[in-house]
């Protein structure tokens, strides 16, 4: 085996077939999309060196702006609704259901394996008020309240797409973290019982941090999950009211496809891959520390 | 060591080379994918989803009168939501596979972009040379290369736009049909007040209510005034502009346009007014035959009335001008152009017209060659209007480029439910020309 490994022959058949694979299908393209970012134009009208007009096109581009502000809320409120009702579920599975957690995972799991446009569709009938009331508007009038036009305002939209993405995927991080949890050693925790600690102290003092590298890596997740977040927007709002639920992966879109300015469409989604370069590496770098010491 | 150099460098040229023949074998694929760049070997129509009557009344031809050209070269639809057809038609003419018949972008825009690129055919020519160039009425190819700067696109669709009125709920109101602005504010405060909708649109879509902002345009500052914003020498932010989206904006403050307009799409709006709920609907004259669908019109065909814009008053325009346009104009793909193709075109041109408002009560720029009994009556009153207005204007976006047209139809909304004022909007619109 050390032979073959050891022979560059060897290497290059075995790994030569998927690297060039690799490269024609993500690297080309990156590098493609990159080299775009310096031009202006599309396919029907061919394309024009811009130099770095784009960047500066997308400092002043209020568009953008919005976009990227959007994107920031948004990958902020949805992971902490993520991550935090994930680890509540793992809690419960781990110290309230114990062993019979099994059909309450496979339940809260369920929204996760649904297609997002379902998912997008459901909560637009729930929620709606035109032609008819949504099962969320009637219940208002139940109450004697008047139904709420959900979706054409960008404060309420914003909250039923946060509604919507949190409880569609807080299932999976339930059980990413419950796989966390079930790895503390049950001597520790039996340790921290008889020396007093139990409820909210037991969770504060022990099982938070040892369960923190499996929180962190969900937060990774989740963060670079969000800033990229496209199809379950688009099926809800479309983006809408006007702009206002429009992140930058939406703008890009539009740009690109849309309004046919692939350079610019290009710029953008380069600004979405630092952001999501710089978002991971400063979680990574601020969990550096030894995590076992207070 | 010079030879285990040059082994090297030999393997890595043989490695680099197969990547890049690799590259240009894959990227050979993707240019061109449908091959629709020489002869064609199928009769491709990509209409957008929301038109169903071209592929109605095409399919009717295909059967009949063209059914030899239907033997050479079959049809074949495909079908696109018409909020993604300039970005599929973007696409598609980038790969070079654009369908031989395709409906025109949503933003003249795109069309003259097409056309400058040669993926649009020169009807001028080819109808001349086909010798059918008379079966086109002369005021469609009159708007047809004002739109888009020459005659680029087939009238498959001639359309009128105005009020559609149900008469029997402006009776039992005591309304007349409005002849100015003013007069229409206070019939929909009538409406209103007696728990009707007094305007059925849909802020799903955008447009409708984007008209409604052009038409006050033109009625205030005369027909020219969009052109005026397309030329550079007026903008949509200046102070009359302005008036005439606070206007609407104002329609929608008082609740002219009912609850969850945002939420409301194409068919819904349709439907509010067909089933008695609306009182007005802003429409183009292509919704002749959803009145003419017994099942979905409720309150009959003869309880509906058509008045144009009204006149503000003290304005440069007036309701004489009424609002046209080419409906979702089809054109076909230069590139695909050829004998077989050009027969079908030649059909097409001869037997549209009648067909269409035979079966569908459409009324399209095609002559009618073949003549047509029992039109309905409203559809008759259309063709009236048609053949007695002088003067026709555009549409609020029909100048603008797909961004502007784009932002101004979603932003639409949020103008009549007060998320932005009228400023904001047009000053959004204005940006994005």
């Amino acid at each position: 085996m050390k032979q073959v490994l050891g022979d560059r022959k060897s290497i290059l058949i075995l790994i030569g077939p998927a690297l060039l694979v690799y490269t024609l299908v993500m690297l080309v393209p990156v590098v493609w999309s990159l080299g775009y970012t310096l031009f202006e134009g599309n396919a029907i009208i061919g394309f024009q060196f811009v130099g770095l007009d784009n960047f500066a096109r997308m400092l002043t581009d209020a568009r953008v702006h919005e976009a990227l502000w959007f994107t920031i809320r948004y990958a902020i409120v949805i992971t902490i609704g993520q991550v935090f009702f994930g680890y509540l579920l793992s809690l419960l599975y781990v110290f309230v259901l114990k062993k019979s957690s099994g059909i309450i995972r496979t339940l809260a799991f369920f929204p996760v394996v649904l297609p997002t446009v379902a998912v997008a569709l459901m909560f637009q009938k729930m929620f709606e008020v035109a032609p008819q009331n949504g099962l969320v508007n009637e219940f208002l009038n139940l109450l004697g309240l008047e139904s709420v036009d959900w979706f054409g305002n960008s404060g309420s939209a914003f909250l039923v797409i946060a509604i919507m993405d949190i409880w569609r995927s807080m299932g999976f991080y339930g059980v990413l973290l419950y796989a966390g949890l079930v790895d503390i050693p049950e001597d520790v925790l039996e340790s921290a019982r008889i020396d007093g600690a139990s409820g909210w102290r037991l969770v504060r003092h022990i099982v938070l941090p040892l369960s923190l590298p499996v929180l962190l890596s969900s937060i990774i997740f989740s963060i670079n999950g969000t800033l990229k977040v496209f199809d379950s927007i688009l099926a809800l709002t479309n983006g809408g009211p006007g702009t206002s639920t429009s992140p930058l992966t939406i703008y890009m879109f539009q740009t690109s496809f849309t309004y046919g300015e692939y350079g610019y469409g290009s710029s953008i989604a380069l600004l979405l891959t630092l952001l999501c370069l710089v978002v991971t590496v400063f979680i990574f770098r601020s969990s550096r520390r030894d995590l076992t010491k207070g | 060591m010079m030879i285990t150099l040059t082994t090297r460098s030999r393997r890595m040229l043989a490695v680099t080379a197969g990547a890049g023949i690799a590259a240009l074998v894959l990227s050979g694929c993707g240019g061109g994918g449908g091959g629709a760049s020489s002869s064609p070997d199928k009769f491709g129509v990509l209409i957008n989803a929301e038109n169903t009557e071209i592929p109605d009344v095409l399919a009717v031809l295909a059967d009949k009168q063209c059914s030899t050209e239907n033997e050479t070269l079959p049809i074949d639809f495909e079908s696109v939501p018409q909020t993604n057809l300039d970005q599929r038609l973007q696409l598609l003419a980038g790969q070079n596979a654009l369908p031989v018949l395709f409906s025109a972008g949503n933003a003249p825009a795109l069309t003259k972009t097409l056309a400058e690129s040669g993926n649009v055919l020169d009807f001028e020519k080819a109808l001349t040379d086909l010798d059918a160039l008379d079966n086109i009425e002369p005021a469609a190819i009159s708007t047809i290369e004002s739109l888009y700067g020459g005659f680029n696109a087939l009238p498959f669709e001639y359309n009128v736009e105005g009020i559609w009125y149900n008469k029997q709920l402006f009776a039992d109101n005591g309304v007349t049909a409005p002849e100015t602005w003013d007069d229409l504010v206070s019939a929909a405060e009538t409406f209103n007040a007696a728990g009707l909708t007094p305007f059925s649109a849909s802020g799903d879509q955008g447009w409708p209510i984007t008209r409604l902002i052009g038409n006050y345009i033109f009625r205030t500052l005369g027909p020219d005034a969009l052109q005026k914003v397309a030329d550079g020498d007026a903008k949509l932010t200046d102070p009359e502009y302005v008036e005439a989206a606070q206007a609407i904006a104002d329609l929608g403050a008082a609740g002219y346009f009912g609850q969850g307009v945002g939420s409301i799409d194409a068919d819904t709006a349709a439907n509010q007014f067909m089933n008695g709920s609306a009182a007005m609907y802003y429409m183009g004259s292509w919704t002749l035959s959803d009145f003419a669908d017994a099942e979905r019109n409720q309150i009959g065909e003869e309880n509906i009335g058509f008045m144009p814009f009204p006149s503000v008053e003290g304005g440069e325009g007036d309701s004489s001008q009424l609002a046209a346009n080419v409906g979702l104009p089809a054109t076909f793909n230069a590139k695909s152009y050829d004998e077989n193709v050009g027969s079908w075109l030649s059909c097409i041109s001869e037997n549209y017209g009648s067909t269409a408002l035979a079966d569908k009560q459409r009324v399209s720029g095609f002559k009618l060659n073949t003549p047509v009994e029992d039109v309905p009556p409203l559809t008759a009153e259309v063709q009236e209007r048609i053949s007695a207005t002088d003067e026709t204007v555009l549409w609020f976006e029909a100048l603008f480029s797909t961004k502007a047209t784009t932002t101004s139809q979603t932003n639409a909304a949020q103008l009549v439910t007060g998320d932005i004022s009228a400023e904001e909007f047009m000053s959004l619109v204005q940006n994005d020309l």
